[in-house]
């Protein structure tokens, strides 16, 4: 059946490095990613279970890996030939037990928690992070009785949802889709979880004035996530959310979700410097400017030196910038890092949280799922791709915003054929 | 020959096509038959000695006001301030007419032995003038000899050291007021009145007050009830200004106003095609017009802003006057009615327009989309005594390229007024309730005002609050020749031609729509019987 696999192939990599320097996505026809006809991969042992995917997302860590710009932090926690597709919406192929240890019928929707912890590789004693429920800082994702991968989606033993044989879940990364989720909600709520990871985690304060600095994906849903929270008392509500949109249907998403204002990303600093009603350095006209003050909380949902710089000079000394987006190797200067005494924390995938006014902690997928329905997250999916047309879909998830898109997915259901939902300018 | 007087002129076949201003460039437009066209009168005669007239006015003063000479005495405090750099437009050729005045005023106190003397800038809440900028203003002997002794200064409206409380009018209007100007023991305030609206009790109510006192009159409210600005006993802006004047006066400050007005000669030999009616255009004025524009047409816009920027107008005196203020400024008003007065029979369902390359906020920076309204809606569209030029509900069209370009130094607040309160709002009281305040008390727009050259935070504010009469008189703004996204963000409609514009009008006006185009500058105002 067909699947999208990404072989290690260094001439085909640094082809897609080329190509994709003419746009994140086109290096597709001619990197490591093929399209072949593959089985679906053996189950690793009894407490793992079949899933054929619905939907699976187009995430901006895919779309690094398949250009050749991630990191090489991950050659380690990846192994090859790997099935990308970590935002995964699928049915189960035989009953199951999910992540809470509830019972999941045959053909029950779930999604996927992708982090291939310590649970999933079967070792026990569980690290220190996967026994404090922090999965995401597994310390195993090397290790263990599966080839290493750091989720589903980068890990040779796996499968990955990007293909129609399905993948492999250890019952540990199942969770069921409520029946008045679409498709389209659930495939989001991987990256809804990111955003409720990183939202609870940015320790924001009542009062305080929060920036996000980009609004594609994670952008938009790290606004729709912490302005939900907010909004039912788990997390202190921001007197301002800011939000970065370059584009008009980026900004009116983000309004939609709950920012204050969404404005080009250019003019953020400025309404940020107006609204912590602080002075600024630099001189007007170079566009280098930085606050005196600033934001309490910068969300960085890009990732780029750009915005990471940007970030730092518009929080305020002592605030904090929470770097949501993957980023890579960048030059940055941290002057005023040190000098304001600015923290900049990694923010990255999820476990369970501490939320406000609640002894118990939550799961990050539970509070991501609710999230996705409130705001009904799946208005970002744009267009949906059959897997024979992966060079489109990812050329399209590579101009996104450019072309009026939001999050692009594959769409494995039985009928698609062609683009079902949204159009391809 | 005694100069012409001003012109309407209707539109027929042999008309030849009208000059439209675009910014810094032109454009020949063909306007519909029967639309009728309004010209400024022909420049007024100068003063012959214009040192003797001021000295003149100085010793002989109009109204209940001695003579200035018998003002000054050794010992005493004298302050004398001065229009900025907003007046007059463009700024004329030196010596401007403060150098002129300001030098017999001070002529006078040296000889009366007054040595105590101040010399301010009535800035308001516009940017402070550049060394340049002064010097051209006051010359450089006044310049070199206050200057450099912290004697020429600045009126900063946010040193709370240097402003006083005088207290509130009957209507309850804060006056709050530079200190040094309101406690000298004689306060001489030096005008040029460029249109009707300048000078009288405006002078030192606006021109030396604070934001405080400021808002009282420069507010919505105000502005959509002064009909127009360029006629005083309409014009409620002037009506509060006054009140002010009058309680400025009765708290013990001394006024010496010296009001001077100019004729219509704005522009220098090169630009003669400018001051003439397009029909009457000599062979050599159509071969200047056709290279002039041409070459515009060429040169990119940053050029083409200091050529223009360059321009220094022939303007000279005609009138000087001198004495109590409010009886000075009834001799002013009527005289710059005598030079730039055109009567008109009744309104017309469009009035157009083509918009120069400067208003009184951009001298030497650029013209912003918000000025670019502030211009037609604020000032243009108030060259009216009467009543406007175009019916209510009617369209005005106006012709300027209105780039989304701002001047970082000069117009900082412009900008995230343009970008965040425009984008939220484009209706004057719904901004001023939601916005004015953050912005007029922005500390980092009162530093860049205080140290730098940079408008106050408020004051895009109050070039929108400016248009508030036009945009509740007018049915439609069409902007010819604009940047569509700044024209769209300001709630106009862009057009590409002044044909297109003309029919998306009709939507508004009807099928036959009669038409009013003001051809200015050279400044007219229409007396609309």
């Amino acid at each position: 059946m067909k699947t999208l696999i990404f072989e290690r192939s260094l001439p085909r990599f640094a082809a897609a490095r080329l190509v994709s320097a003419f746009g994140s996505g086109r290096g597709a026809g001619v990197g490591p990613l093929r399209l072949v006809e593959a089985d679906a991969p053996t189950l690793p042992s009894v407490d793992w279970h079949r899933v054929h995917p619905l939907l699976s997302g187009i995430c901006g860590s895919d779309l690094a890996t398949l250009d050749g710009r991630s990191s090489r932090y991950f050659e380690d926690l990846v192994s090859f030939p790997f099935v990308p597709g970590h935002e995964v919406v699928g049915t189960l192929e035989a009953p199951a037990t999910s992540a809470d240890g509830g019972p999941l019928a045959e053909g029950s929707r779930v999604v996927l928690e992708p982090v291939l912890g310590c649970a999933a590789r079967a070792l026990v004693p569980p690290c220190p992070s996967c026994t404090a429920g922090r999965t995401g800082d597994c310390e195993n994702v090397a290790f263990g009785h599966l080839r290493p991968g750091l989720q589903t989606g980068f890990c040779a033993d796996t499968g990955g949802g990007w293909s129609v044989a399905g993948l492999v879940a250890h019952h540990s990364q199942l969770h069921p889709v409520p029946e008045d989720l679409s498709d389209e909600d659930a495939v989001t709520i991987e990256p809804v979880a990111c955003a409720v990871h990183a939202a609870l985690g940015a320790g924001v304060r009542e009062g305080d004035s929060v920036a996000v600095l980009g609004a594609g994906t994670l952008g938009l849903v790290v606004t729709a996530a912490l302005s939900h929270l907010a909004a039912t008392g788990r997390c202190e509500p921001p007197s301002s959310l800011l939000v970065g949109a370059r584009y008009h249907h980026q900004a009116q998403l983000a309004e939609s979700f709950g920012a204050t204002e969404a404005l080009p990303p250019d003019q953020l600093p400025r309404a940020v410097r107006r609204r912590s009603r602080s002075l600024a350095l630099g001189a007007p006209s170079t566009g280098s400017q930085r606050l005196t003050g600033g934001a309490d909380v910068v969300f960085d949902c890009v990732g780029s030196a750009d915005s990471i710089s940007q970030s730092l000079a518009m929080v305020r000394p002592r605030g904090r910038v929470a770097l949501v987006g993957m980023p890579g190797r960048v030059h940055v200067d941290l002057a005023a890092l040190w000098h304001r005494e600015i923290a900049l924390v990694g923010s990255y995938a999820y476990g369970i949280e501490r939320v406000l006014g609640v002894e118990e902690p939550a799961r990050t997928f539970d509070l991501a799922i609710e999230v996705a329905a409130a705001a009904r997250t799946g208005r970002l999916v744009s267009a949906t791709y059959s897997l024979d047309r992966f060079e489109e879909a990812l050329a399209h998830a590579g101009a996104a915003g450019r072309r009026g898109a939001v999050k692009i997915a594959f769409d494995l259901r039985p009928t698609a054929a062609t683009i079902t939902k949204g159009r391809a300018p | 020959m005694s100069p012409r007087p001003g012109f309407v002129l209707e539109v027929d076949r042999s008309t030849p096509k009208t000059l439209f201003w675009n910014g810094e460039r032109f454009a020949l437009e063909q306007l519909p038959e029967g639309s009728r066209v309004l010209y400024a009168p022909e420049p007024l005669a100068p003063l012959e000695d214009p040192i003797a007239a001021i000295r003149s006015a100085l010793e002989h003063p109009t109204g209940d006001s001695e003579p200035l000479s018998a003002q000054l005495r050794a010992g005493m405090s004298l302050t004398v301030c001065f229009d900025d750099i907003s007046l007059p437009l463009p700024p004329m050729e030196a010596p401007d007419v403060r150098q002129l005045v300001i030098e017999q005023v001070l002529d006078m106190a040296a000889a009366a032995g007054v040595d105590d003397v101040v010399l301010i800038a009535a800035l308001a809440l516009h940017r402070r003038m550049t060394e340049p900028e002064l010097r051209h203003a006051l010359g450089n002997r006044i310049y070199d000899a206050f200057a450099p002794h912290g004697l020429l200064t600045q009126h900063d409206a946010e040193d709370r050291d240097n402003l006083i409380d005088l207290g509130q009018t009957d209507q309850g209007e804060e006056v709050e007021l530079n200190k040094r100007a309101a406690t000298s023991d004689l306060l001489v305030y030096v005008n040029i009145n460029l249109v009707a609206m300048d000078g009288g009790h405006k002078s030192v109510a606006t021109g030396l007050a604070s934001y405080k006192s400021l808002r009282h009159h420069h507010n919505p409210k105000t502005m959509v009830h002064s009909r127009s600005f360029m006629d005083a006993p309409a014009s409620e802006l002037h009506t509060a200004n006054w009140r002010m004047g009058r309680h400025i006066a009765d708290s013990g400050v001394k006024v010496f106003q010296i009001e001077t007005t100019l004729n219509t000669d704005t522009f220098p030999s090169n630009f003669a095609f400018l001051q003439k009616r397009e029909w009457e255009w000599s062979l050599r004025d159509r071969a200047t017009f056709t290279a002039t524009k041409a070459a515009l047409d060429r040169t990119p816009n940053r050029v083409t802003r200091q050529i223009f920027h360059s321009i220094k107008s022939p303007y000279a005196m005609t009138s000087v006057q001198a004495g109590e203020v409010e009886a000075v400024h009834d001799v002013t008003t009527a005289k710059v009615w005598e030079q730039q007065g055109v009567t008109i029979e009744g309104q017309s369902d469009i009035l157009t327009m083509g918009l120069p390359y400067i208003c009184p906020y951009n001298v030497n920076s650029i013209m912003n989309p918000i000025l670019v309204a502030c211009l037609g809606l604020g000032y243009f569209f108030n060259m009216y005594r009467g009543k406007p030029l175009v019916r209510e509900g009617g369209v005005l069209i106006m012709r300027h390229p209105t780039p989304w370009d701002f001047h970082p130094g000069h117009h900082p607040s412009y900008i995230d007024f343009f970008e965040q309160v425009l984008s939220q709002t484009t209706d004057p009281v719904e901004m001023s309730k939601t916005y004015e305040e953050p912005f007029a008390t922005d500390p980092w727009y009162i530093h860049l005002y205080r140290t730098g050259h940079a408008y106050h935070g408020v004051h895009p504010f109050y070039m929108w609050y400016w248009c508030a009469h036009a945009l509740n008189h007018l049915g439609r703004v069409i902007v010819v020749g604009g940047d569509p996204g700044a024209v769209r963000r300001m709630g106009f409609s862009p057009a590409t031609t002044l044909d297109d514009a003309l029919e998306m009008a009709r939507d508004v006006v009807g099928p036959s729509p009669t038409l009013t185009h003001l051809h200015s500058p050279p400044i007219l105002m229409a007396d609309v019987q």
